[in-house]
């Protein structure tokens, strides 16, 4: 009992430390939720432009504040739960679909070793945290208690659980070039001197083009978006969904789109290092953390490009392009990966330590 | 310190929801408490620094395991009032099973600690990452039996496939394969005419 007491009270001794620590983790949250809000009106704005359209231009300059707008509505509106519906899954599924997508964040370094968590089994973990994503999905469709939700989670679970084993196949042969699971000794391994030939989209270039096409399935955008298909099942598993619930699945998304943007450029497009790198040019050839976000915004730009370019896939069109084109592709290319490794076909950069 | 709250917390929910599997009458409820089980159960093994244990638990069976496995307890049609059915006439057996496993769980404890050997020092805390060290045994000391176990793996996986995989005749399917593959011009004329102004006082 004495020894309980002596636990409880150094808690309370290193309570002031703790509540830092969750406020510090907290602290990334802010700028990614405006970031999503910002990306939201890019969206918009670049489908209008595509469209040939406006976009949201009346709140705000360029209708920047539209966006906020949009988020006080949602947070306004009444949530209603349907008839019979499992009320406390019902609830719970979004904030299940929301806790992983701000999770992964933990480890996503924005310059050498800076990250919020410097884990050795970083990727391990980013893998862990997007395959808990599902559970939202599958959730939210179950406890809704209506046809078209139900039907919606089922074609997200089985889309989710088949690009996930191409996306880790890709991941997979990242590692093999690499040997280190820790996300700053991978963007290391891509530093060299010929500028952005030393980046692994190079020699991994299939597994990179599998790596974002199964980012977009996995993140359930167009043209895999079945799971929502208004022109079939309405909006899918969240169609029961209203007000603030439905608001924090759209973050959910969206935020899930943006750290697949980072991590494609953490993996394949050597993170904070300049594409110019070794070529002597000054500041345009220093690492910085502005080269990691110029080319994570331009693959999130990719995100939005495909959605105003291509029509829909059927579904047996997705489930054929996951496991009999990219999971073939993705097997034969670990072996040339582990033979570019054996051979020293790619070199890797210094700072590694496996 | 820290540590010690945190595995007993975790170690509370993972009973508590352990307990919750075998007793909850909904069986999507059960399957639910389940992940948590497997996701506290990662937790502890995190803690003991097993990250790779732990982690690799939650791709597998959270990511993808429990998934298929909800996939399948969501459409199944079970009436709550069925499934208490019948609770009696299986008691017995299930006591008597659960005595025995019991029984020799114990007995292999007993055994255990009559010979107990220190612990040695954990290799894995010595080579740094748990990860890394993992891989090198697996792929060096223990090479033939991950192969094994790899070829196991595979040969099931074909029987599975073998088993679900049945040629229907008189259906008609489409092949997406062919489908891919169309061409523009097989489909679509593009035709080339010249452009013209609606006449004055026509509306168009």
């Amino acid at each position: 009992m004495d020894s309980l007491i002596a636990l409880l009270n150094n808690f309370i001794a290193q309570w002031p430390t703790l509540s830092l620590v969750i406020g510090l983790i907290a602290l990334p949250l802010l700028p990614l939720i405006i970031s999503v809000a910002m990306y939201v009106w890019w969206e918009r704005k670049v489908i209008g432009w595509m469209h040939v359209r406006m976009g949201p231009n009346q709140i705000g300059p360029l209708g920047l504040a539209q966006a906020f707008a949009d988020v006080f509505k949602l947070l306004f509106k009444e949530i209603t739960v349907p008839e019979k519906a499992s009320s406390f899954l019902f609830y719970l599924a979004p904030l299940l679909a929301l806790v992983p997508a701000m999770a992964a964040w933990a480890v996503v370094p924005i310059g050498d070793k800076l990250a919020w968590s410097n884990a050795n089994a970083g990727l391990l973990y980013l893998l862990a945290m997007t395959s808990l994503g599902v559970y939202g999905i599958i959730l939210a469709g179950w406890a809704s208690n209506s046809k078209y939700a139900f039907l919606g989670a089922m074609r997200s679970a089985a889309q989710v659980v088949s690009y996930e084993i191409a996306m880790g196949m890709a991941l997979v042969s990242v590692l093999i070039l690499c040997g280190s699971l820790n996300l700053s000794d991978i963007v290391n391994a891509q530093a060299g001197n010929k500028g952005l030939f030393d980046w692994f989209w190079l020699p991994l270039l299939p597994m990179f083009v599998i790596y974002f096409v199964s980012g977009v399935a996995e993140t359930n955008r167009a043209p895999f978006d079945v799971a929502e298909g208004e022109s079939e099942i309405v909006a899918g598993f969240h169609v029961e969904y209203s007000g603030s619930a439905f608001a924090i699945f759209f973050l959910a998304e969206y935020a899930n789109m943006i750290l697949v943007a980072f991590l494609a450029s953490v993996l394949f497009l050597g993170g904070w290092l300049s594409p110019l790198q070794g070529w002597g040019l000054g500041l345009l050839s220093a690492p910085g953390w502005w080269w990691l976000f110029a080319k994570a915004f331009f693959m999130a730009f990719l995100f939005l490009w495909f959605r105003a370019t291509f029509p829909r896939y059927r579904y047996d069109q997705i489930m054929r392009l996951g496991w009999k084109v990219f999971i073939p592709i993705t097997i034969a290319w670990t072996f040339v990966a582990g033979c570019l490794a054996y051979f020293g076909g790619v070199t890797i950069g210094p700072g590694v330590n496996p | 310190m820290t540590q010690q709250i945190l595995f007993y917390a975790f170690a509370a929910v993972l009973i508590a929801s352990a307990l919750a599997v075998i007793t909850l009458k909904n069986s999507v409820h059960a399957a639910l408490s389940l992940v948590l089980t497997f996701f506290t159960a990662a937790g502890i093994w995190i803690l003991a620094e097993a990250e790779f244990l732990g982690l690799a638990l939650i791709v597998v069976y959270v990511g993808a395991v429990m998934v298929l496995f909800l996939f399948v307890v969501m459409m199944l049609d079970i009436k709550p009032e069925s499934m208490r059915e019948g609770f009696m006439r299986f008691l017995p057996a299930g006591v008597i099973v659960a005595a025995v496993m019991l029984a020799e769980m114990l007995s292999l404890i007993g055994v255990k600690t009559l010979q107990a050997v220190p612990l040695p020092e954990n290799p894995a805390a010595a080579a740094g990452s748990n990860t890394a060290w993992l891989g090198q045994a697996l792929f060096t000391k223990f090479l033939l039996p991950f192969e094994i176990a790899a070829l196991i793996l595979t040969v099931a996986l074909i029987a599975a496939v073998t088993l679900t995989l049945r040629k229907r005749s008189g259906v008609r399917t489409q092949k997406p394969g062919l489908q891919v593959l169309v061409q523009r011009d097989e489909r679509l004329r593009v035709v080339r005419m010249a452009s013209e102004t609606p006449k004055t006082g026509e509306s168009a």
